[in-house]
C-alpha cells in the first residue's frame, strides 16, 4: 500500500472544493490527480501520488534531509569507523 | 581485484569478489528450481502463454520432447535447416492482443514484425509470409480491413511478401474478434551458426536500444491507465539492423529479440539454454524517460516489460565496438549500448548490478504483468 | 525524476551501510512492515550491504497478502454473476481465495477489470449504468482516503450502481499484535511511511513507550531505507525507544488532516481477520452505518465461508517475521509464483515472491 510516487503539479481545476483535480508531471508522463488532500498545493509544487490521489506535499527543504544527516555523522566520526568491506569502485 | 570490459570481477556463483573482511560467510544460492510435472496442472492457465517460467515449462516438458529432433532442441527464435544449397530458416508466432489498435502498432502490424523478427534472429533475410486468420463471428468489416492494410504496410516495410494464407471464421463468443498467427521462410546468407549454443563466457552483451516501450504502450492503452501523452510501442522489424551487424566484420555468436517477458526473459533464456551466466549493469540499460516514469507510477520494473522492435546479441568481446558501430548506423540500433557481459559462474544465473552499487538477481516474471499500488 | 533519483545515489548508499556497520555492537531484529519496503529491500539488494548483526524482518506489510481468503471468494461469487463488473487493484488479481482467484474468475467470463485508483471504478460505475459495479477496496491507511473518497462521492452524486467490498487493514494494532506476542523477537520497527504521511505518528508513541521499542518512520528509496536503520540501530545502541521521522520531506507528526478527515467520515474501525494471522481486534476498517448503502457486503447475499490454509503453508509466521520465505520446506519446491500455496507467494509484494523473484543469495552463517 505503499507505492506513491512524486510529481510536479502542471494545473488545477478547482471544480468544487470538495474535488480539487489537477494534472500532475511526472518525469514527461502526465495524469488527472485528485489534489482534494493538499489544498494548500499550488502549480510548481511536488506532490506524492498514490492511486490517483496526492497525500502530501513534498517539502523541499525536508528532502535535502538525508544527505545532511549523512554530514552530521559524518561529524561524529561514524563514517569512519566502518568498515570498508562492501565499498564497489 | 582487476576489472574486464569495465565491469567488476565476480566470483564464481555470481557474489562480488572480497577482500576476506566479509564476516557474512560464504554465499549459498538456495535452490529454486521447480520440478513440475505436466500432472500438477490439469487444465491450461492464461499464466502458461505468459512467456515466463509457465511457458517455458510447457514447451520442455511436452512439444520438445515430443517433436524431438535437434532444430527444437537448439531452443532459439526459428528452425534453421539446409535444402540443397540454401540455408533456410523457418518460424512462426500467434497474435492475440488486446487492445487490437495501441498507438504505434495494430495486431496486424504486430504479427507480421513478430516473423520478420524472429527470422531475423536467427540470421536469415525474411522473404515469404503465410498468414493464417481466424475471425470472430460479429467482427467489425472495417476493422479487418484496417488491420489487413496494416499488415501490408509492415510487409512492405520489412520487405515481405505475405503470400499465401488461410481464414477461418468461429462462432461469436469463442473467438476474442481476432487471432493472428504468421508463419515466415527467411534466407540464410550467413554461414554462422546464430544459436544459443554458441554463446561463451567473456562475450559482451548488447542491447539494441531502449526498453518497456510495447507493453507499457498496451498497459495504458486499457481503461484507467492511460496517461496524457500516449506511450508509442516500439514495434518494428529489425531485419534492416540485424543486415547491418552481419554485414560487419564482428563475428556476432547469436541474437534474441525480446519479446513477452522482457529483456529479463531473454536474458534468462539465453543463460539457461547456454549454460552460463550472464551479469548486466542496471545503468546500462536505456530506458526513456516517460517509460520510466510510467513504470513507477505502475510499480512496474521496466526489465520486465515486453517489447517488439528490440533485440540483444552476444558477440566476442573483442568485436563488441564492431558490432555497437554496426548496429548504431541504422535507426533501430541508434541507441545500441553494451549492457553486460557472459561469465562462466552459474549456469543460468542473471544477475544485475543495481543502480546503488548491489548485486541483485533477474528473473523472469510470473504471467502477466500486472499493475500494483502496494 | 525527482525527489526520486537522489535517493538512489549509488556513493551515498554505500557511506550510509558504512555508518550502519560503524554503529553496530551487536545483534539487533528490526522489523519493516510494509510491502513497498520489502520490495525495495530485495530488488535494491539493501540487506547485502548491512553485516548479518542486522537482521531484517518482514512483517504483515502486505494488505493484499493479508486479505481473507473468504473475502476474495466472495468477490470471485460477485464477479461470477451476471451483469456485475468487479473493478480491483493490480495486485488483487492473482491472489488465490480458497481456490481460484480473480484472473481465473475473468477468465470464466467475469468482467473483472484492473483499476489504478478507486476514481476509475466510479466512472466505470456511471458509463454502466445497468450493471453493479463492484469496487475491491483492499489496503492500508494509505488507500483508505482515496477508498472514502470514492464511497463519498458515490454517495454525494448518487450513484446507486456503486459499491465497494471493503478489506481494509491498520497498521498499529498488528505492530502491537507482533509486540505482545510471547514469541516476539523483533526490538525495533521501521514505520510504513506513506501509511504515516496520511496518519502521521502519533499512534506510535505509546507502543513505542508501552513496550520499549524505537521506531522510525521511513520511506521507500534505498537512502530512505538506509537512513531508517541507521536512525532505529543508533536509538538500539544509545537505549532509546522513541518514535523518529526520517521520511520528514513527506510526513509531519499529524498526518494529513484532510485526508483523515475523510477517512472517519465514510469509515469506522472494526474487527478485521489477517489472513495467516488470524483475528486482530479494532484493526480493520468497515463502512459506517450512513453508507452501508455501497457495502457490497450488504448489497450481494454472499455465502458465509470459513476457509483452512493449505497446511504446508506458513505465511502466518512469515508476516510475523517469525520465519523467512527460504526457510519455509516447501518454498522453491511445491510453493512457487507459478503455483503459489499462500498468498505471500503471490502477490508480489509478498515476502515469498520478493525473495523468489530475486532469488536471494543467502549466506551460509546466517541466523534462523
Amino acid at each position: 500500500m505503499c507505492l506513491a510516487v512524486p510529481g510536479k503539479v502542471v494545473s488545477i481545476t478547482e471544480q468544487d472544493t470538495l474535488m480539487r483535480m489537477g494534472t500532475v508531471d511526472f518525469g514527461g508522463i502526465r495524469k488527472e490527480v485528485n489534489l482534494s488532500f493538499v489544498p494548500e498545493a499550488g502549480i510548481g509544487d511536488y506532490v506524492l501520488v498514490h492511486v490517483g490521489f496526492a497525500l502530501n506535499t513534498i517539502d523541499e527543504e525536508e528532502a535535502n534531509r538525508v544527505f545532511q544527516y549523512l554530514d552530521e555523522i559524518g561529524e561524529l566520526g561514524e563514517l569512519e569507523n566502518g568498515e570498508a568491506a562492501g565499498d564497489v569502485t | 581485484m582487476t576489472e574486464r570490459n569495465g565491469f567488476p570481477r565476480t566470483g564464481s556463483n555470481g557474489a562480488p569478489e572480497d577482500d576476506g573482511k566479509n564476516t557474512a560467510g560464504t554465499p549459498v544460492e538456495f535452490s529454486a528450481s521447480c520440478p513440475v510435472p505436466i500432472s500438477e496442472y490439469p487444465q491450461i492457465l492464461l499464466a502458461h502463454g505468459g512467456g515466463g517460467r509457465l511457458t517455458r515449462t510447457l514447451i520442455d516438458s511436452m512439444f520438445v520432447p515430443t517433436f524431438d529432433n535437434a532444430m527444437l532442441d537448439a531452443k532459439h527464435d526459428g528452425a534453421v535447416f539446409r535444402i540443397g544449397s540454401c540455408r533456410l530458416a523457418l518460424s512462426t508466432d500467434s497474435y492475440v492482443v488486446k487492445p487490437l489498435f495501441f498507438p504505434g502498432g495494430d495486431i496486424g502490424s504486430l504479427a507480421v514484425h513478430g516473423t520478420v523478427n524472429d527470422l531475423a534472429m536467427c540470421g536469415a533475410r525474411p522473404l515469404y509470409m503465410a498468414a493464417g486468420l481466424v475471425l470472430e463471428e460479429g467482427l467489425a468489416m472495417d476493422t479487418l480491413w484496417r488491420i489487413v492494410q496494416s499488415m501490408q504496410a509492415a510487409a512492405k516495410k520489412a520487405d515481405v511478401q505475405i503470400v499465401t494464407g488461410d481464414t477461418k471464421v468461429v462462432d461469436r463468443g469463442k473467438g476474442d474478434q481476432i487471432f493472428i498467427n504468421t508463419a515466415g521462410v527467411g534466407l540464410v546468407e550467413t554461414s554462422r551458426s546464430l544459436k544459443p549454443d554458441q554463446v561463451k563466457a567473456g562475450d559482451t552483451v548488447i542491447l539494441s536500444g531502449d526498453i518497456g516501450r510495447h507493453g507499457m504502450a498496451i498497459m495504458a492503452a486499457r481503461e484507467g491507465l492511460e496517461f496524457e501523452h500516449a506511450i508509442d510501442s516500439d514495434s518494428a522489424p529489425l531485419n534492416g539492423v540485424v543486415a547491418k551487424l552481419l554485414n560487419s566484420s564482428a563475428y556476432v555468436h547469436c541474437m534474441r529479440d525480446l519479446t513477452r517477458g522482457g529483456l529479463a526473459a531473454a536474458l534468462v533464456e539465453i543463460a539457461e539454454s547456454a549454460g552460463v551466466q550472464i551479469d548486466i549493469q542496471e545503468t546500462a540499460i536505456p530506458v526513456r524517460e516517460d517509460v520510466r516514469a510510467a513504470c513507477e507510477i505502475l510499480g512496474l520494473d521496466p526489465l520486465h516489460v515486453a517489447n517488439e522492435g528490440r533485440f540483444v546479441v552476444f558477440v566476442a568481446s573483442e568485436e563488441a565496438e564492431e558490432a555497437l558501430a554496426a548496429m548504431r548506423s541504422h535507426p533501430l540500433g541508434a541507441t545500441a549500448a553494451v549492457i553486460g557481459r557472459v561469465q562462466e559462474g552459474t549456469p543460468g544465473l542473471v544477475t544485475a548490478r543495481t543502480r546503488i552499487g548491489t548485486t541483485s538477481i533477474v528473473d523472469m516474471p510470473s504471467g502477466e504483468l500486472l499493475p500494483r499500488i502496494c | 525524476m525527482k525527489y526520486l533519483d537522489e535517493y538512489r545515489d549509488a556513493e551515498t548508499a554505500q557511506k550510509l551501510a558504512r555508518a550502519i556497520r560503524g554503529l553496530t555492537t551487536r545483534p539487533w531484529t528490526i522489523m519493516e512492515i510494509c510491502g513497498g519496503q520489502t520490495h525495495a529491500i530485495i530488488r535494491y539488494g539493501i540487506d547485502g550491504l548491512l553485516t548479518k548483526d542486522i537482521n531484517l524482518v518482514h512483517g504483515p506489510g502486505c494488505p493484499v497478502c493479508v486479505t481473507p481468503a473468504e473475502l476474495i471468494d466472495k468477490a470471485i461469487a460477485i464477479a461470477s454473476r451476471p451483469g456485475t463488473i468487479v473493478c480491483s487493484f493490480g495486485d488483487m488479481l492473482r491472489v488465490p481465495g480458497t481456490g481460484r482467484d480473480l484472473l481465473s474468475a475473468k477468465a470464466a467470463g467475469g468482467d473483472v477489470r484492473v483499476v489504478y485508483s478507486p476514481t476509475d471504478s466510479l466512472r466505470v460505475a456511471r458509463e454502466n449504468p445497468d450493471r453493479q459495479v463492484v469496487f475491491f477496496a483492499v489496503g492500508f491507511e494509505t488507500t483508505a482516503p482515496a477508498n472514502a473518497a470514492a464511497v463519498f462521492d458515490a454517495h454525494r452524486l448518487g450513484i446507486p450502481n456503486f459499491s465497494m467490498l471493503v478489506s481494509h487493514v491498520l497498521v498499529p494494532p498488528a505492530m502491537e499484535a507482533i509486540l505482545s506476542s510471547k514469541t516476539n523477537r523483533v526490538q525495533g520497527f521501521l514505520a510504513a511511511g506513506h501509511v504515516c504521511a496520511v496518519m502521521g505518528w502519533t499512534e506510535y508513541e505509546p507502543l513505542a513507550a508501552k513496550y520499549g521499542v524505537p521506531i522510525v518512520v521511513t520511506g521507500f528509496e534505498p537512502l530512505d531505507i538506509l537512513q531508517g536503520i541507521h536512525m532505529c540501530v543508533r536509538q538500539l545502541e544509545e537505549g532509546r525507544a522513541e518514535v523518529e521521522n526520517q521520511y520528514t520531506r513527506s510526513v509531519q507528526r499529524e498526518g494529513n488532516v484532510a485526508a483523515q478527515k475523510i477517512m472517519t467520515e465514510v469509515f469506522q474501525v472494526v474487527h478485521r481477520k489477517w489472513r495467516g494471522i488470524g483475528e486482530i481486534p479494532r484493526s480493520g476498517l468497515g463502512l459506517r452505518s450512513k453508507y452501508a448503502a455501497y457495502d457490497a457486503e450488504q448489497r450481494f447475499e454472499l455465502e458465509a465461508i470459513t476457509v483452512d490454509e493449505p497446511k504446508e503453508c506458513i505465511s502466518g509466521l512469515v508476516l510475523q517475521g517469525l520465519k523467512r520465505p527460504h526457510e519455509c520446506a516447501e518454498f522453491g519446491g511445491k510453493c512457487t509464483p507459478e503455483h503459489p500455496l499462500g498468498a505471500t507467494m503471490v502477490s508480489s509484494e509478498g515476502a515469498c515472491a520478493a525473495y523468489y523473484r530475486y532469488r536471494r543469495l543467502i549466506h551460509k552463517g546466517e541466523r534462523p
